[in-house]
């Protein structure tokens, strides 16, 4: 018996019309032709990243839109309060992997489907994986994440000697975030237009709650909630192991604790689910939205790959607080972004005699434009490379950490001279350039 | 002395798993939610899609009313149909997978048409809170719209073709008591404090305070302060133009500068955010026209047995207006650098007053429905205090049927009309479609050797409604054409679009918070655009 081409088949005549169709609204390259489904049923290949509230929905969309192969990775486990929106999860799944049970489901159901799992963090794939794909889909809850991901197809980007982007060395980034009934969707291509780096100030700063409040003048239950997390917590080590959000003896000591010394202040409103959401940060979280923001992505992810439209260019708000509102607009792509625009960053200092290497980190971390976790710093003097401070292994951390109360002058760095800064938020490292702006620095 | 600490809830599994959406709606939306029925005719992409979002969250149940067998068609666009399902009822198929995705929700299905429901079992839908409806066509949506908004029933009605989509809500009367505003200013009454407020902010004398003092004190007793200073010096006025305010707000800086240093003055933190409610909080707060509006509509002032809780709370306010001059205080107090004894007191001072008008509007509502010759139990005490705290968002929207929208003979759509980019074109091509349907039964374009005829047809049903209306505007032929191109195609990713959206809708609907979509919705997925119309 013949086998029926898998693009003839019956089942992919909606996706037909658009690709065999010649249209007032194509990309200006688009041609039309059955071999655009040959396309996306054989050979392009995708990327999801996250498989939790976005990217269950995205896998589904992206397979009935008849992507078939699709690698999705998360290293999250299935938790309860996921079930009310991450719909290809059941209650005998709690505790298993998310990408394998969310790869499982669809193989099964959409018939030549091919997910492939993988259960790790992002930071363990390395360029060449990345480089696999056509292009790469994010469903993230955590900026740092994104952060990470942005950098690594930034850094797949090949230029010329005259510093000429290579066309084909682009992986377009689509990008999804939702938080309760707002949302927003983005496509990114790397070293063209706007990068997750380039609109860092979009993200919102994380409430925190200054010390000085929660130790002395708490007012609002989330302060004596904040209070034992951060100050009791440590002190009296309840279990003898660090506080995990996820652990219900955990929470409930925090919440019995908070009470405590809410009912000491007069104050109302500590309740289980309130300490809860301070303890892990929680975001609220609905169906519908991620339904939502993960379809308008891969509606981009088609248009990508089919030219059968222009995509986004390149940035979309969603919010259906009141009524159903939606903005497109083209989000600018810095000039001096430290991330896609390839040149080392400057950084004024003001006094090298005066600042010390841990008020370069502070700034490194503070500043609107770097927003760092953790930096490690590296230079070169005199033609031999240094290494002024390397948080995260502990025993250069423990040779390294008196240079943090150096001043830079005392460190030998001068006018000009170039850092490399490694951090959580970029998989590559980036440069800055110190720029001191007193002229004469008379160095010892 | 406080209270012995409560045995900590151990959540039950329930709240567990609804956590993330409890955060949004509280116990009380997702009450009503689980108590509420749905109605989805047909099961498309796009329907099935819609469901997956209601069901997700916990409706109490679902029925699916579709007599079409399933094809292959069906399979390539909706993931809730199996693929050795060809042939089988489609409504069957689609409710044993939608099932699977959450045990709280109990579903069933018709195997029949909804015309033929419409025709033979009138009181079918009578039983539903919402009904929805995917791919129905003029020639069933007229009686069924006609039908449902006589027996106030909402009606969700959308469509998704290629990659355009539509929603369109019809319902009769609605009413928001939450609306979840993004952003309010706080509701502080430092124009006319009542006695308790006022008593506690006068016994503050902001310049008798030492440095440390000073540096604790709430920033309300800092505005009320020189408030009123400002007061006495102004024959009791208030400052009302930018220029009054600046006076003020001059006041306040002079008297929070402290010395750091070397002749750097910093304004402490309390001195900061007395200054920033300076800018919003001084004046009076008007009842909004929304409000007003609510209090003096005909549902509220000529009350019957069949009034809803909602006219019979909102007369109860109507009343309080008139007696106190000014709605419910809210009773919440925004965070602000104060110490915790003072701030404690404050906010204790709102919520009194708050627990006060609720009590107030809770006894002249009881007596209301007493002389309505209604239940004790009509309106509960914790609805009213819902009601009171957000009163200055109270909202009513009155829709319109689809039947008259489609039998209107001058429908106005002029405003629109003057932008050629305007999705309102969007709108008139669907209108042009539907009745396309009607005249041949099939999608323009379905055929792939009838995209151009179809596209002249197309085009001259366009442009007979836009006579019809009164318009002699021609549509950009483009956006026809791009219509046609699609023959009727349902993409998934664009159903997945709507369909969350529509479902959102559904939810607001039943829970009666977040104010809801008023009438039309058209998607733009070629540009990511949207437009909303009130038809």
């Amino acid at each position: 018996m013949e086998e029926v081409k898998e693009s003839h088949q019956k089942r992919w005549i909606h996706l037909k019309k658009v690709l065999e169709r010649p249209g007032p609204f194509t990309h200006p390259e688009f041609e039309p032709s059955p071999d655009i489904l040959d396309f996306i049923l054989s050979t392009c290949k995708i990327l999801i990243i996250g498989a939790g509230g976005l990217g269950c929905e995205l896998l589904k969309d992206l397979a009935m839109m008849g992507f078939k192969h699709i690698d999705i990775i998360d290293m999250d486990i299935i938790d309860l309060s996921n079930l009310n929106r991450q719909f290809l999860f059941r209650h005998k799944d709690i505790g298993v992997s998310k990408a394998q049970v969310a790869a499982n489901y669809i193989n099964a159901r959409i018939a030549g489907c091919q997910v492939t799992p993988h259960c790790c963090p992002i930071e363990d794939k390395k360029e060449d994986f990345y480089r696999g794909f056509h292009i790469i889909v994010c469903g993230l809850d955590s900026i740092t994440a994104r952060r990470w991901i942005n950098g690594m197809v930034v850094s797949l980007l090949n230029y010329d000697d005259n510093g000429v982007l290579d066309q084909s060395s682009i992986i377009p980034l689509v990008d999804g975030g939702t938080e309760g009934f707002k949302g927003n969707a983005r496509v990114i291509l790397p070293g063209m237009t706007a990068c997750v780096e380039c609109t860092l100030d979009l993200y919102p700063p994380q409430v925190t709650y200054p010390l000085c409040t929660i130790a002395n003048t708490p007012r609002l239950p989330e302060h004596c909630v904040e209070y034992v997390k951060v100050v009791q917590w440590p002190k009296e080590n309840p279990f003898g192991v660090a506080l995990d959000g996820d652990d219900a003896q955990h929470t409930t000591w925090i919440y019995e604790k908070a009470l405590e010394r809410a009912n000491q202040f007069n104050i109302h409103g500590v309740t289980f689910r309130l300490v809860q959401g301070v303890v892990k940060n929680i975001i609220p979280a609905v169906a519908s939205t991620n339904a939502v923001i993960s379809a308008v992505c891969a509606t981009e992810v088609f248009k990508l790959a089919t030219s059968c439209c222009t995509p986004l260019n390149n940035f979309m708000v969603f919010n259906d607080i009141d009524g159903i509102y939606t903005y497109a607009y083209e989000a600018e792509k810095k000039d001096n972004c430290t991330v896609c625009s390839n040149i080392p960053h400057p950084v004024d200092i003001d006094d090298p005699c005066k600042m010390k290497l841990k008020d370069l980190i502070d700034f490194l971390c503070e500043n609107i434009k770097f927003q760092m976790k953790n930096p490690g710093l590296t230079t070169t003097i005199d033609g031999k490379s240094k290494t002024l401070y390397i948080p995260t292994i502990k025993m250069i951390e423990e040779r390294t950490r008196p240079n943090l109360s150096k001043t830079l002058i005392d460190l030998g760095l001068r006018d000009g001279q170039e850092i490399v800064v490694a951090d959580v938020t970029t998989p590559t490292s980036v440069i800055i350039k110190l720029r001191y702006t007193i002229s004469d620095v008379e160095i010892n | 002395m406080s209270s012995p600490a409560p045995k900590s809830p151990e959540q039950n599994e329930k709240s567990k798993k609804y956590d993330r959406q409890l955060r949004l709606w509280g116990d009380h939306g997702q009450k009503l939610l689980e108590n509420s029925k749905v109605c989805l005719i047909n099961a498309t992409a796009l329907g099935t899609e819609i469901l997956k979002s209601l069901i997700l969250p916990g409706i109490g149940s679902f029925t699916i009313v579709d007599g079409e067998k399933v094809s292959e068609e069906d399979i390539g666009s909706n993931f809730f149909l199996e693929n050795d399902s060809v042939g089988l009822p489609r409504a069957h198929v689609a409710t044993q997978c939608l099932l699977e995705l959450n045990p709280d929700v109990r579903g069933d299905y018709i195997d029949e048409s909804a015309e033929h429901i419409i025709s033979n079992t009138q009181n079918f839908f009578k039983n539903f809170d919402v009904v929805i409806a995917t791919a129905v066509h003029e020639k069933v949506l007229l009686p069924l719209s006609k039908h449902l908004w006589e027996c106030d029933v909402p009606l969700v009605v959308c469509h998704s073709i290629g990659f355009l989509g539509y929603i369109r809500l019809q319902i009769k009367e609605h009413t928001v008591i939450e609306a979840h505003p993004d952003s309010e200013s706080p509701d502080l009454r430092l124009d006319k404090p009542w006695t308790a407020l006022k008593g506690y902010l006068d016994s503050i004398n902001i310049e008798q305070l030492d440095q440390k003092e000073k540096s604790h004190v709430p920033p309300l007793a800092i505005l009320h302060y020189y408030l009123t200073k400002y007061k006495n010096s102004h024959n009791g006025a208030l400052p009302s133009k930018r220029a009054e305010k600046e006076v003020l707000k001059q006041m306040i800086r002079d008297s929070g500068h402290s010395e750091e240093g070397n002749n750097r003055f910093i304004l402490e933190e309390n001195f900061e955010q007395a200054l920033h409610y300076a800018n919003s909080c001084v004046t009076p707060r008007p009842i909004p026209d929304h409000v007003k509006a609510i209090l003096d509509d005909d549902s509220c002032t000529n009350l019957t047995q069949n009034s809803s809780s909602f006219w019979i709370m909102s007369a109860a306010l109507r009343e309080l207006v008139q007696a106190e001059g000014e709605l419910p205080v809210k009773g919440t107090l925004p965070d602000m650098a104060a110490d915790t004894l003072s701030y404690v007191t404050l906010q204790n001072i709102y919520r009194k007053r708050a627990e006060h008008h609720a009590e107030s509007v809770y006894r002249r509502a009881q007596q209301i429905a007493r002389n309505l010759g209604l239940p004790q139990d009509w309106v509960t005490e914790s609805e009213v205090k819902y009601f009171c705290k957000h009163a200055s968002e109270l909202h009513v929207i009155r829709g319109s049927c689809i039947a008259n929208e489609y039998q209107k003979s001058n429908l106005d759509l002029s405003s629109y009309l003057e932008d050629p980019d305007c999705l309102i074109f969007y709108y008139i091509i669907l209108r042009g479609l539907e009745r396309f349907i009607s005249e041949y039964n099939v999608y323009p374009g379905q055929l792939d050797d009838q995209v151009e005829p179809d596209l002249l047809k197309l085009k001259g049903i366009i442009g007979k409604l836009l006579n019809e209306w009164g318009y002699s505007h021609v549509l950009r032929d483009e956006r026809v054409h791009e219509v046609c191109r699609y023959g009727g195609a349902e993409l998934h990713s664009v159903s997945a679009i709507l369909g969350g959206c529509a479902a959102q809708e559904v939810i607001k609907i039943i829970t009666h918070q977040y104010k809801p979509l008023n009438n039309t919705f058209i998607y733009d997925a070629i540009n990511t655009t949207s437009a909303t119309f009130c038809l």
